[in-house]
């Protein structure tokens, strides 16, 4: 029997939804079978927590007195500079801006203590961030130089906006060479010792629902502690690469765009990432809901890191040569054992996505949903799948 | 007398040579192992206690040199914050005395300051910055 989300949410509001996380339900779906567990079963929800660079966030700083126009101006956050090609008192941040005087890798391999990332961490933690700069004066907005503190409470808005998160899938980075080299997946050793990766698995969102079925624009997630939405696929949705049976990739695939109120957002979800010899990133908690509406979107909600494929690549030379070389396929079961095989030699795992922060994103949500405190959004358009490339259609 | 807390690194040749015997035997020193990671083949690092009189120390630091004993005064410890990690476990693999462990059920990280030798390899490598190298005064 199928469901609604209607149907779903007035359970919810009744407090006798029944959920389940994408690691409770596939106990729960070889207990019962998927017929039983879909009709039992009304949420399974997801959850990741991995630094994703291409995130940021806007904000409306409110007037001073007398009243200057950032917009066009230079203007810093901490020192580190913010775009200001908005209105008078609209700034975005990017995650990894850095200080100018930061001396990234002349310094090799640089640290990136502090960046755009760092600052968003900040606000949201409640601390004061300094906001400094010049501009060109106007009639209407005569002062030129501003120096003072602001903080979530004083401005009027904050918005999280990341055009890239929740990758379904990603590669395993290894390093051929035989020197250490950095990057975006860590630090990687020399002669293929350590192997990085980075996905929750199969409490990672987009592996739940691997062809879109229910994830689509306009549903509601946990964002960063608070409540957001998918607004649009993410930058590099790409969901026509080979797939495993079950439908999941076995390479990066779909992507999410999402935004969310900063200002209800905490930062236990939301941390700078100091990537050493990279640069700066955000760590930002993403859980999904996915509603139950039939057998078949249940079934994908049990897949396991044994049969999550994906590529292991080389950092030193295919990858920024742009070769779209794979060394081999490994499975998340393995990369989570702290061991894997590649060509006969064996390298140790560490993770960039944290698995225990994922499992508790996926807790919360539960809790959430089970105590009325979220409800599930019906999405407005899907997101372009495998068979369907377009734009994001009804 | 005087005390001295020291990091000795070995070259990987050097681990058959019994280095504390001599100390101890040669230039009368009293010694306490704080920390050690001996392995075939790799290089060795020993934290360590030195106590004896001063000429002797001066001696026995020739000796070390000669031997091509790199030691450096033990000024640092790493701290592990825990409240800054997230469990992501990339230092699992970096660490080589697996004083960074894994429960692999659980998926959490933890540290065991006893197993540190120091390497302050974790330090660059956590992406929250949650390891952190104090530094002490050296005395």
């Amino acid at each position: 029997m199928a469901k609604t989300i209607a149907e779903i949410n007035q359970k919810i509001k009744e407090g006798k939804a029944v959920v389940a996380t994408a690691e409770e339900i596939i106990s729960i779906a070889k207990t019962d079978g998927i017929k039983t567990a879909a009709q039992k079963i009304d949420v399974v929800t997801t959850g990741t927590f991995g630094p994703m660079c291409s995130s940021g966030a806007y904000f409306n700083v409110g007037h001073s007195k007398p009243k200057i126009k950032l917009g066009g101006g230079k203007i810093t956050l901490n020192d580190v500079p913010v775009y200001t090609g908005f209105a008078a008192v609209d700034i975005l941040l990017g995650a990894t801006a850095l200080p100018d005087d930061d001396p990234k890798n002349k310094v090799y391999p640089g640290a990136f203590n502090y960046g755009g990332a760092h600052v968003i961490e900040d606000l949201v933690t409640g601390k004061k961030v300094r906001l400094m700069g010049t501009s060109y004066g106007t009639d209407c907005y005569p002062n030129r130089n501003i120096d003072t503190l602001i903080s979530l409470k004083s401005i009027n808005d904050a918005v999280l906006f990341n055009p890239r998160n929740c990758y379904q899938n990603y590669n395993v980075a290894v390093n051929l060479s035989d020197r250490v080299i950095y990057t975006y997946m860590g630090m990687l050793q020399p002669n293929l010792k350590n192997a990085n990766y980075c996905s929750a698995g199969q409490l990672s969102p987009l592996m739940n629902d691997p062809l879109y079925l229910s994830i689509g624009i306009g549903t509601r997630i946990f964002l960063g502690g608070g409540e957001g939405y998918i607004c649009w696929p993410g930058t590099q949705h790409n969901p026509t690469v080979p797939r495993s049976r079950g439908d999941v990739p076995r390479s990066p695939a779909g992507t999410l765009a999402v935004i969310g109120d900063l200002k209800h957002m905490n930062h236990h979800w939301i941390k700078g990432v100091s990537l050493t010899g990279y640069g700066v990133s955000l760590a930002v908690g993403i859980g999904i809901p996915i509603p139950i509406l039939n057998e078949d979107i249940l079934r994908y909600t049990t897949v396991k890191d044994r049969d999550i494929y994906t590529q292991v690549v080389d950092y030193s030379e295919a990858y920024p040569q742009g070769k779209t070389e794979s060394l081999g396929e490994v499975n998340y079961a393995q990369l989570k054992s702290g061991k894997i095989k590649i060509g006969g030699r064996e390298a140790s795992t560490g993770g960039l996505s944290s698995y225990a922060k994922a499992r508790e994103i996926a807790t919360i949500l539960k809790d959430w949903i089970k105590s009325g405190r979220f409800f599930l959004a019906e999405p407005v358009a899907n997101l372009p799948g495998p068979k369907n490339m377009s734009n994001p259609a009804p | 007398m005087k005390n001295r807390k020291v990091v000795m690194t070995f070259p990987p040749h050097l681990i058959d040579e019994p280095v504390t015997y001599r100390l101890i035997k040669d230039y009368d020193l009293r010694i306490n192992i704080l920390k050690a990671r001996v392995v075939p083949r790799e290089e060795g690092r020993l934290v360590i206690e030195l106590g004896g009189k001063v000429e002797a120390l001066k001696k026995a630091e020739t000796y070390l040199a000669d031997l091509g004993i790199t030691m450096e005064p033990l000024v640092r410890e790493i701290a592990f914050l825990e409240d800054k990690c997230v469990h992501c476990t990339a230092c699992i693999p970096i660490c080589p005395t697996k004083a960074l462990s894994l429960d692999r059920k659980r998926m959490l990280v933890s540290f065991q300051n006893e197993k540190c030798i120091i390497c302050g390899l974790c330090v660059p490598v956590c992406p929250y910055r949650a390891m952190d190298m104090l530094h002490t005064d050296d005395k």
